[in-house]
């Protein structure tokens, strides 16, 4: 059995390296084993040791669930120029981007999890014997899209290093048409998540027809803020070959994503302000606090800080094409999406609460190592992803001559 | 945890010896560990709750089996005998109901008196009711003091708007269930099946009013103060990490009487009854006074009116 010799090559290929590299592993499987232990403290206690209330109940989980949702949607952005564009330099690290989509997704249902008051229930989801509330329920769809998302992203990697593996081409008209739904289906798992949001009359901040775009734009800059920086270090850490031009591409699709982001940014606040009514209190309390309360100014302005001035890096040619200017606006970018699409989203909606309530939430101590432990499950789900990928593609890992190679990092 | 309770509940299905022994076993672990969120029951018990399906795909005689175990869980959790009913809804019923913000004085006997009757936890101060003050003349619910609390209420110049589940007609927090655990009754209540909700809080969210709470830990309810007169849909202890609302004292209002708001109220200013029979208190308001309903524009049909005189 081919497949299974192909399985466990790649499973052997994932836990060899030299030293740094099982430092590596280990230390982040520390950070899992510590997020584990702090969430059997919730388990056991309830979610009560959330900084999570009946005012705010949806808290930190959920904003991460938010923002890694668009991580995994930006995929897209390799896989398009690989597939349809036929861009060899684009196809070489085409499965990177895909095993990155599926350790975000991980990620993502990880946090869904997390914030579960009754994880033993889940199986009430299944279709069958339990109840699916599908089409109805926008969070049944988002379940629906976010497992097939993850399955396509396994499944045609797999197709594709599989056939390499036997020394073949994989069938163009075989995996193509996977390739398409793949491209349609990442668009659908933001909007979804956007939906599951925006559906809501009964929180005018996210009830506006705008978040479903807002959400792609702002995946399609932090995306490939978070691949660029990738592609380097595998660029460096391997002989793996990544082309320049690779990044150029990124950067540009980035640069404009984030032009269009922050557009959209300024829409919403000229919409809420210039006749501030009921439906502006949120954004009231975010950017500029409310009764008192403003736990999140200073975030909101910061995140509005890092776009501006990562953008002003991006739109300047001679900077942008500098690799540090560019990874410094990387991270930039990441950090600012990721406080304007995580906290900066999701806790708003409920401040303040629909009878006029103000009450803060702040993430606990749990919440925080919990959602380390996700992150650190996701970058090592990615690291023994990228490390088979890497190896079948540079042709270490085959049919005819399995573990004859000497290993060469 | 009493066993006398338990040999009292049985279902008869299986001989006595082998109960015993089981009921031995779980003693035993649930000693060890005392885990909040299960109750301490027996491994037969958790067993049969892990796999207990919703409501409402449940036999007459799953139901009977599962008011059982509530029941013992109960009497273990808080060492109280407790009668779980599963009373259905009568037929050409739909509830409805007003309250007459002008003779409101903002007492809260009904929030009280709410938490009593409905079993709430007493150290997460969940409470099904909340009454908003606010100054006369202004109705934006920003405005609202929701914690006040004057020497004497009512407060010179201010007036009382108690607000709680509307029992909405096309309710977005069972569109928003993932898993089916809240929908309608026939007479209209809005309900959550305790024992399926995954605690997603998606139907939090979703509410434009603010009626739904969660058991962000186990409630806690003195023994002595407990309700034994309960409803599986309705006033039953909860578990630990699931939704719960108002339910219009679906145990109360089902056989007839009122719901202990309104029981509760020194004013008078609430009025419950059957939208169906013509010849109700609560038809009569509706025909006879200026009635409207809190955020009506946002069309979840809420089946709770106000009015004044």
């Amino acid at each position: 059995m081919t497949v299974i010799r192909f399985i466990f090559d790649s499973v052997r290929e994932m836990f060899r390296g030299p030293r740094e590299y099982f430092i590596w592993l280990l230390a982040l499987g520390l950070i899992v084993l510590f997020g584990i232990w702090r969430y059997s403290e919730q388990i056991t206690e309830g979610l009560v040791v959330t900084g999570m209330s009946d005012q705010v109940s949806w808290g930190f989980y959920i904003s991460n669930f938010a923002f890694l949702v668009g991580i995994a949607a930006a995929a897209v952005l390799l896989v398009i120029p690989a597939y349809i564009f036929d861009r060899k330099d684009v196809k070489d690290v085409v499965l990177v981007g895909e095993g990155m989509a599926v350790a975000a997704v991980t990620m993502a249902i990880l946090f869904v999890i997390a914030d579960l008051g009754r994880p033993d229930r889940l199986w009430h989801m299944l279709p069958g014997i339990g109840r699916f509330h599908w089409p109805v329920s926008l969070l049944a769809w988002d379940v629906l899209v976010l497992s097939v998302y993850f399955l396509l992203n396994l499944a045609i990697p797999f197709y594709v290093l599989y056939s390499r593996y036997r020394g073949r081409e994989p069938k163009f008209r075989l995996y193509f048409p996977f390739v398409v739904i793949a491209m349609f289906w990442a668009i659908s798992i933001h909007t979804v998540t956007a939906f599951l949001f925006s559906a809501n009359p009964a929180r005018p901040f996210w009830h506006t027809a705008l978040l479903g775009p807002r959400f792609i734009a702002s995946a399609f800059a932090s995306g490939p803020a978070l691949i660029i920086i990738t592609l380097q270090i595998v660029r460096k850490l391997t002989s793996y070959h990544v082309s320049q031009t690779v990044i150029d591409l990124l950067a540009l699709i980035m640069t404009t994503a984030l032009q269009i982001s922050l557009f959209f940014v300024g829409a919403e606040l000229f919409t809420d302000f210039y006749n501030e009514g009921a439906h502006a209190a949120s954004i009231h309390y975010l950017f500029f606090g409310l009764g008192g309360f403003s736990s999140l100014k200073a975030w909101i302005w910061f995140a509005l800080a890092l776009n501006l001035t990562a953008l002003v890096i991006l739109m300047i040619h001679p900077l942008r094409r500098k690799t540090v200017m560019l990874n410094i606006a990387c991270v930039m970018t990441f950090i600012g999406i990721w406080i304007e699409k995580g906290m900066g989203l999701v806790i708003p909606g409920f401040v303040p609460t629909p009878l006029g309530e103000i009450f803060e939430y702040a993430p606990t101590s749990v919440e925080l190592s919990v959602a380390a432990g996700i992150w650190a499950f996701g970058i090592l789900v990615f690291t023994l992803l990228a490390k088979a990928v890497i190896a079948v593609e540079q042709g270490k890992l085959s049919h005819q001559s399995p573990q004859k190679q000497r290993y060469t990092l | 945890m009493s066993n006398e309770s338990n040999s009292g509940n049985g279902g008869g299905k299986f001989d006595q010896a082998r109960r015993n022994f089981l009921r031995g076993i779980g003693l035993g672990t649930a000693a060890a560990v005392a885990q909040p969120a299960w109750g301490g029951q027996t491994f037969q018990d958790t067993f049969a709750d892990f796999f207990q399906k919703d409501y409402r795909r449940m036999s007459a005689e799953e139901i009977e089996a599962a008011l059982e175990r509530i029941e013992r869980k109960a009497e273990a959790r808080y060492g109280v005998e407790i009668d779980c009913q599963n009373t259905l809804p009568q037929p050409g019923v739909v509830y409805g109901y007003a309250i007459n913000i002008s003779r409101c004085k903002g007492y809260r006997d009904c929030v009280h008196a709410c938490v009593k009757e409905n079993n709430l936890g007493r150290d997460s101060q969940v409470q099904y009711i909340r009454v908003l003050q606010l100054d006369q003349g202004d109705f934006n619910l920003e405005h609202s003091d929701h914690y006040y609390e004057p020497e004497t209420v009512p407060v010179e110049g201010k007036h009382y708007l108690p607000v709680q589940c509307m029992q909405c007609d096309d309710p977005p927090c069972v569109k928003a269930c993932p898993v089916e655990a809240t929908w309608m009754e026939p007479d209209g209540i809005v309900v959550v099946d305790y024992d399926w909700c995954i605690g997603c809080r998606y139907c939090m969210a979703a509410c434009p009013y603010w009626a739904r709470h969660f058991n962000w830990t186990v409630p806690e309810i003195p023994a002595e103060e407990m309700n034994t007169n309960t409803h599986y849909l309705g006033n039953r202890p909860r578990p630990r990490g699931v939704v719960e609302k108002c339910h219009f004292c679906i145990h109360r209002t089902r056989k007839g009487q009122q719901p202990a708001c309104m029981e509760a109220c020194p004013t008078g200013s609430r009025i419950f009854g059957n939208l169906l029979d013509p010849d109700s208190e609560i038809r009569y308001v509706l025909a006879n006074k200026q009635v409207f309903r809190l955020k009506e524009d946002l069309g979840t049909e809420p089946k709770f009116w106000y009015f004044s005189d």
